[in-house]
């Protein structure tokens, strides 16, 4: 039986790593290998690596920084962060890299997609969409250059074109929870959730693993991405990387979805 | 030695410092010459099935190949599309694979994998060894390990299939004949599972 995946999401700024709240206030949390090494030895389903300075700052994504992670990752590596053409790609996929975001340059140009697709395989095309709340409608809008430019784009028609045009994977990011830690936004997940049969993360608003279990009860199959929980402890948000056990895991499906399999 | 095929791309640096780690000797070999001191081989999967033939062939490695597989019978493992190569041909391109194991390479569809809507099959899935063998012993049916494809092989021959998956349907997740082997998860990324696995490989 395939499993939903628990996956945590780590920020690089300045070649640290950092976590945010609303996409701002960022708080140093440690050194990225280091959290690698800790995340092996927990047995992490994926691991998901955003450099935040790439895009805003125009820089090229920091090819050695990645080969450093992907070569120390005993599990699936996703990196994101300043990538823009199909010859990032495969050179990031070569440094070791199973899978490869891309936000703003995909929603500039969702023809590049399509590009990569045909060049590397649609299973190693993800692409991020940072949504946030129009308080003025209630629609939701999709943001790039870490929540600094609206596109105005509409997450479930874009999701629907990014499958059309090959992605292999959506990850699903709700600004407004990011780092509150009070639960994702199922609003917005169910509207994509919907829409597309992509493999599908969510990422924005676990504080604790009753927030991914709420998740994994009502969407079964899909990846659930955490910053925070993963690294925060306490109400005090001391740094301290945890991650669930497998039994713990285990017991997060139990409840729900193994159940409906055997039926 | 364990010679891991380097033909472009892949996971060969995850490959490599997993058998670091086990001391076990291994060598990166992208040229014909490099498979002569090896005693194993590992293939592992690079991007599509056409691709990765070609490369193949303009390395000149795919000859060494099959003098050091098929005729010195060294055993190989090929891992993802590393192990979809093994196969007669495939439904992502339109090039001959190796022809090894007798099957052809398919993709997930609505008609033969009634519950597999979400594709590429993506995560940690199970393993369930079919037959006894070196690879999967001690293993039992609690393994699990990461899966990251759209396409699956599908045997000719039953006694072909050393391990199954269910995802909406079943299908071959390991397959072997003789001295070839090849498994469609990434064991370079399934934690202790997956080490298990490449340290039995380079054990036979």
């Amino acid at each position: 039986m395939l499993r939903p995946r628990v996956t945590p999401c780590l920020l690089v700024q300045n070649k640290g790593l950092v976590k945010t709240v609303n996409f701002s206030r960022p708080k140093y949390v440690g050194d990225p290998i280091n959290a690698v090494k800790i995340f092996n030895e927990k047995e992490v389903d994926e691991l998901v690596v955003f450099d935040i300075d790439a895009t805003s700052k125009k820089c090229e994504p920091d090819y050695q920084m990645i080969q450093n992670l992907a070569s120390e990752c005993r599990m699936p590596f996703c990196y994101g962060g300043g990538v823009k053409t199909v010859e990032q790609v495969k050179k990031i996929i070569k440094l070791g890299v199973e899978k490869v975001a891309m936000s703003s340059a995909a929603l500039e140009n969702p023809a590049l997609v399509s590009m990569i697709a045909e060049q590397v395989g649609s299973q190693s095309v993800v692409v991020v969409l940072d949504a946030k709340k129009n308080l003025k409608n209630g629609n939701y809008e999709l943001w790039t250059h870490n929540g600094g430019k609206n596109t105005e784009k509409d997450p479930v028609q874009f999701a629907q074109e990014l499958e059309a045009r090959g992605a292999g994977e959506i990850i699903l990011n709700s600004i407004d929870q990011d780092g509150v830690m009070k639960g994702y936004d199922l609003v917005l997940i169910d509207q994509v959730r919907q829409a597309i049969t992509l493999p599908l993360t969510v990422l924005g608003g676990a504080g604790s693993l009753k927030h991914i279990e709420e998740v994994i009860c009502k969407y079964g199959i899909i990846g659930v991405a955490a910053g925070s929980l993963f690294v925060f402890k306490g109400i005090y948000r001391a740094v301290l990387i945890n991650y669930p056990s497998r039994f713990e895991k285990d017991m997060l499906l139990n409840n729900t979805y193994m159940l409906n399999e055997r039926k | 030695m364990i010679a891991i095929i380097h033909y472009g791309s892949g996971n060969i640096q995850a490959i490599g410092n997993i058998y670091h780690r086990l001391n076990v000797p291994f060598v990166i070999a992208a040229r014909p010459e490099d498979l002569e001191k090896a005693t194993k081989i590992i293939l592992p999967g690079v991007g599509a099935f056409d691709q990765a033939i070609r490369e193949l062939e303009k390395s000149g490695l795919r000859e060494a190949l099959n003098k050091h597989v098929l005729h010195n019978k060294k055993p190989l493992l090929g891992i993802c599309v590393g192990m979809q190569l093994l196969a007669n041909s495939s439904e992502e391109g339109v090039l001959k694979g190796l022809g090894w194991i007798d099957g052809s390479v398919r993709r997930f569809d609505h008609a033969r994998f009634i519950q597999a809507t979400h594709l590429p099959h993506m995560g940690w899935n199970d393993v369930e060894p079919g037959k006894d063998n070196p690879l999967f012993n001690d293993v039992g049916s609690g393994a699990r390990y990461y899966f990251l494809h759209s396409y699956y092989f599908s045997c000719c021959r039953r006694e072909d299939i050393l391990a199954t998956t269910d995802y909406g349907g079943t299908f071959a997740s390991a397959v072997n004949s003789e001295n070839i082997y090849g498994v469609q998860f990434h064991p370079e990324k399934s934690h202790q599972a997956g080490i298990q696995l490449l340290k039995k490989f380079s054990n036979l």
